[in-house]
């Protein structure tokens, strides 16, 4: 079936980036299929959609606090464009950046790296997918610049707004953005598969599925979960846009359709999707505390089973979204008891992280805050989320500021400080320089401040009734508070002053990429594989006679009675 | 121009890696169409009026359509067959059969939608069609590809390369006919 590894890496190399000195830049940086190249061009692009979703909130909430005036670099917003930003900023920031980055930049790049492979088993699939996914961006963002603007009928794209042009004033966007959607998809459903498929069969020989690293599993885990639980919404994608464009009503109560079925196929994704991008970054978050606490990670097993209980969990919650859609209560009662019963692992996971703290010698690196700043906001987030799955507290914080102050305080350290935990800590091993660590600390904590004083004033305005999804208060009188205006304008400032901080960290990233001090193979004496190559690693990874062959599991920190502190997974004894 | 890595001759599994890609890919093709079939179905056990609009479909182009189908994946697995007694050529021609069987299936819908779009039982008629067309639509998509697939393995099976191609395609066909299986019953004969 195969061709002999040997025979195409037979002619001798001293160096292992052998056979590829021959091809020129384009080949090289945009037609590789190179796992570690893919990897950064995932990465590269969800930073830019990073931006790009970033604005978009320095937008709307200037408009929030400050209405009708003209905002900075953007001018007037009209309520059309405010609907197509709040929208654009939680699809930009789920689809093209949390996923792009935690889960197909380092999965692409990690995955092989650390089971002791030379590459992904289908290396040309992997391509494949990036170009989709590349295509997809051109999509979401042409979706802009098309007559009437880009789609504002809200992230979840309910319909009958949805579906019908003469309610959502966007024919051409909203048509765009659901065509982008699917097509991230596809992209993803490519990933997952290589990355699945790999972590199952290729890795280094003596590699136990015990000894596979945590964040390997979570990456393999979450592509699962997003593969079982996205058919559906692709069915309801294929349906949604012949809604649109074909005349048909599916989702259309007035001709037999039914809009809830749309809410019930974007959830049933929706919510595994939480978990989808969840796993990657508390798998990221493991590595990084053991390996700076210098402790064995506590509960390898639990953890795992933990997260594989998370996962099958999560296919039962998601009618928790639609408490108020007018489901039976009768459901709405099982709903509240496996949403409240799903906190339970993800708390387990959250105690055993901080179970692999205690009695370590820990050491503050900018990685490790991050680390630490996840779990301190994530429980928050956790917690939080407790009156919303009860059905009978979500009545009434439905649709106000606390469901988003809720989100955001699971989203945010997920997406934003999960990425930033990983970057900082794989950036030497990616980029062969360490990061400047006094800016990586400043811009830690200007990000770690300022993202509370953006969220804890929406919890208040949320729990005093502020509803969400509004352009302008003052345009009701109902609604319009003018006493609650300072807590917006304080989530306002604090916004400006999180994503100004920004620029510290790509100012350090870049510069740190050419000017940065040298790293060694091993900057932070970590016991995975990613850790025994050079940084950067060549093509192949390993001199291919020299792949890694794995004794023992992953986190062998502190053993007694050997002179380091560390015990590399591929040191014999 | 990039010879196979060394990871994708590793099975730690011991499933042959191209395999267990495959399944993967029917698993989720698997929830793709659970999501319209059990969408389908919600809304046909709701609304018992849909069976006036299904009355028109004809069962006799979908029992014919079922039998050629079923017929082909009889076709895919003797190309395995062929395969794995190491005689490319010979699994090559049960391939372009098989793909033929795709391509009456095609002709034949063609055919049957014609005939039902003339008589005004266009996809915007009734949610009935809708799903109908949209059920189908996917399925015929799904074997528009698998006939193209097909046709690339049966290139390089003739000459005797990446014979294990040719079981894959055949895992993929089998899952295509099986939606068919389920589609069969739920568009045509409940009525």
């Amino acid at each position: 079936m195969s061709e002999p590894a040997s025979t195409h890496h037979a002619h001798g190399h001293g160096a292992h980036d052998d056979h590829h000195h021959e091809e020129n830049f384009f080949l090289k940086y945009f037609w590789s299929t190179d796992h570690k190249v893919i990897g950064m061009q995932y990465l590269l692009t969800g930073m830019f959609m990073a931006l790009f979703g970033g604005f978009f909130p320095y937008v709307f909430r200037m408009q929030l606090a400050f209405p009708g005036i003209s905002v900075p670099f953007y001018g007037v917003v009209s309520p059309t464009e405010y609907n197509a930003l709040v929208t654009n900023h939680g699809t930009v920031m789920i689809f093209w950046v949390a996923m792009p980055v935690l889960i197909a930049a380092f999965g692409n790049y990690l995955i092989p790296l650390m089971i002791g492979a030379d590459d992904m088993v289908f290396p040309r699939l992997n391509r494949l997918s990036y170009q989709v996914f590349a295509v997809s961006v051109v999509v979401i963002i042409a979706s802009f610049l098309v007559p009437q603007g880009g789609f504002g009928g809200a992230w979840t794209a309910y319909p009958p707004l949805s579906a019908n042009p003469d309610y959502n004033l966007t024919p051409w966007g909203s048509t765009l953005w659901l065509v982008a959607v699917a097509l991230e998809f596809i992209a993803f459903l490519i990933g997952g598969i290589n990355f699945i498929t790999t972590a199952m069969n290729s890795r280094a020989p003596g590699m136990r599925w015990s000894d596979v690293p945590m964040v390997v599993w979570m990456i393999c885990i979450a592509s699962i979960l997003f593969m079982a639980s996205v058919g559906p919404l692709m069915a309801g994608a294929v349906m949604l846009a012949f809604d649109q464009n074909l005349g048909t009503h599916f989702f259309d109560p007035k001709a037999g359709g039914d809009p809830i079925l749309w809410q019930h196929l974007f959830w049933f994704f929706g919510h595994p999707e939480v978990y989808v991008v969840l796993l990657p970054a508390t798998g990221i978050v493991a590595e990084v505390i053991t390996t700076f606490s210098r402790k064995k990670l506590f509960g390898y097993k639990t953890i795992l089973y933990t997260a594989i209980g998370t996962g099958v969990l999560s296919f039962f919650v998601w009618a928790h979204h639609q408490f108020i859609a007018g489901i039976d209560p009768r459901m709405a009662n099982v709903f509240t008891v496996t949403t409240v019963l799903i906190s339970i692992p993800i708390a387990e996971m959250m105690f055993l992280f901080i179970a692999t703290l205690y009695g370590g010698s820990i050491r503050f690196k900018t990685p490790m805050l991050w680390a630490l700043s996840f779990i301190a906001l994530f429980m928050i987030g956790g917690v939080t989320g407790i009156p919303l799955g009860a059905s009978g507290s979500d009545i009434y914080l439905h649709d106000s500021y606390y469901v988003i102050a809720h989100f955001h305080y699971t989203f945010f350290p997920i997406a934003i400080i999960g990425s930033f935990t990983a970057l900082t800590y794989w950036f030497p091993k990616m980029f062969g320089r360490m990061m400047n660590e006094t800016l990586g600390q400043v811009h830690f904590w200007i990000t770690a401040i300022a993202v509370n004083g953006i969220f804890i004033p929406l919890f208040v305005l949320g729990a005093a009734g502020q509803h969400r999804r509004i352009y302008n208060y003052n345009h009701f009188a109902q609604l319009s508070t003018p006493d609650l205006q300072a807590l917006r304008i304080l989530a306002t400032v604090s916004l400006v002053i999180l994503l100004l901080a920004q620029f510290l960290f790509l100012f350090n990233f870049f510069y740190s990429m050419f000017f940065g001090e040298k790293a060694s193979k091993n900057p932070w004496k970590g016991c995975t594989l990613e850790w025994t190559t050079e940084s950067p690693p060549g093509h192949g990874n390993w001199p291919a006679d020299q792949l890694p062959t794995v004794y023992r599991g992953p986190y062998e920190y502190g053993v007694e009675g050997r002179d380091e502190d560390y015990w590399p997974q591929n040191v014999p004894n | 121009m990039h010879g196979k890595p060394i990871a994708n001759t590793r099975s730690a599994t011991g499933i042959p890696t191209a395999k267990l890609a495959v399944y993967w890919l029917i698993g989720s093709e698997i929830v793709i169409f659970g999501g319209v079939l059990i969408s389908y179905l919600m809304h046909r056990l709701g609304h018992p009026e849909w069976a006036y609009d299904a009355a028109h479909t004809q069962t006799w182009i979908g029992a014919i359509n079922t039998f050629i189908l079923l017929t082909s994946s009889l076709f895919a697995v003797q190309a395995h067959h062929f395969a794995e007694k190491k005689e490319g050529a010979t699994a090559a021609r049960w391939l372009y059969l098989t793909a033929l069987g795709g391509g009456m299936f095609l002709c034949l819908k063609a055919y049957e939608w014609y005939g039902e779009i003339s008589h005004g039982y266009t996809i915007t008629a009734a949610p009935f069609w809708s799903f109908y067309y949209t059920a189908a639509g996917i399925h015929a998509s799904h074997v528009i590809a698998g006939m193209i697939i097909m046709l690339f393995v049966a290139q390089t099976a003739k000459k005797n390369e990446e014979l294990h191609r040719v079981e894959n395609v055949g895992l993929y066909w089998h899952f295509v006919d099986l939606v068919w299986i389920f589609l069969f019953p739920l568009l045509y004969i409940a009525k």
